[in-house]
């Protein structure tokens, strides 16, 4: 067996699909949170592995700036659930429509 | 021949620990697979010759991060656990086509393309000399709107977490000498309740002056 760019990129389609079952069906903020870093370390994953069959450093650095922006998302994301948990008593992303219309 | 162990090993922690981020039970449970899966991804990182990502994977991700999930999973309590609600059938199948579709689509798009091996790179691929070397030149601009974002973000988390004890939004009356909300900050604070909301008050002028006719 040799193990080639198409391996890798088969296991981040894997991580990613199942980060997208988890957007899903899941129904905490949190959780949701969770399986989208997930769907973004998959896509990190996809753009090292390209970056290692085409020899360059540009999925790379792709890769760089898309953890910034993970971590960026986490904090906004993170500050935006505790906000929501000191006035109500349930977090449920099905509940939470006071933007809605 | 390690090479194909490691990555079937990594790839099968990868995968197996996704599944526990996304059926577990518990948030706690479903934070630390995450971590196991992250740690994972690192090692076909490394596999992929990108070690400076893989260390910047595990210090920034699986150490700073996922610690802030855990405290906020801790101090969230019993609050962070998932509602209790039956997902309706349809939306588990809808769930399961969509993931599905994606992996098959994307896996028989692989398989069918013969791809071969890899570039060969010297020693010197996925370093920082030669990550910095691209992200310096080719993509600063990048590299700049990345900081201004994480700029943005930390400004946006400590607006979020504020904290100042105020009554809420529909209940005017509880704290009746309180100054009424600010027109501007109305929408802000029907949002995210008036504890967040900042009214800017000018410092008085006569502080400074009387500073200055202390020191004259």
């Amino acid at each position: 067996m040799h193990v080639g760019v198409e391996y890798f990129v088969s296991v981040s389609a894997m991580v990613f699909g199942i980060g997208l079952f988890g957007v899903f069906t899941r129904r905490s903020p949190l959780i949701l949170l969770l399986s989208v870093e997930l769907m973004l370390n998959a896509c990190n994953l996809a753009l090292i592995s390209f970056a290692r069959y085409h020899g360059t450093n540009d999925g790379q650095v792709f890769a760089l700036v898309v953890m910034g922006i993970a971590a960026s998302e986490v904090v906004v994301g993170l500050g935006l659930v505790v906000a929501v948990a000191r006035r109500k008593a349930n977090l449920d992303v099905d509940r939470m429509t006071a933007l809605k219309n | 021949m390690t090479y194909d162990i490691v990555f079937v090993i990594a790839s099968a922690l990868a995968v197996i620990s996704a599944l526990g981020v996304v059926l577990a039970g518990n948030p706690f449970h479903s934070a630390l697979s995450l971590i196991m899966n992250l740690v994972a991804l690192a090692t076909l990182y490394l596999l992929l010759q990108a070690d400076f990502l893989a260390a910047a994977q595990v210090i920034v991700y699986a150490g700073a991060v996922m610690i802030m999930f855990l405290f906020v999973i801790a101090y969230l309590g019993g609050r962070a656990d998932e509602p209790t609600r039956d997902v309706p059938l349809w939306q588990l199948g809808a769930a399961v086509l969509a993931g599905g579709a994606i992996v098959v689509e994307i896996v028989v798009a692989v398989a069918t393309e013969a791809f071969g091996d890899g570039k060969h790179v010297s020693d010197q691929f996925g370093s920082p000399a030669a990550i910095s070397d691209t992200f310096f030149s080719t993509y600063l601009l990048a590299f700049e709107a990345t900081s201004i974002l994480l700029l943005v973000a930390a400004v946006g988390g400590v607006v979020l977490g504020s904290r100042r004890p105020s009554p809420r939004v529909d209940e005017p009356d509880a704290f009746p000498d309180r100054a009424p909300v600010p027109k501007e900050l109305e929408l802000q604070a029907a949002v995210m309740g008036t504890e967040t909301a900042f009214p800017v008050t000018h410092v008085p002028p006569r502080q400074s002056r009387a500073i200055e006719e202390h020191e004259g």
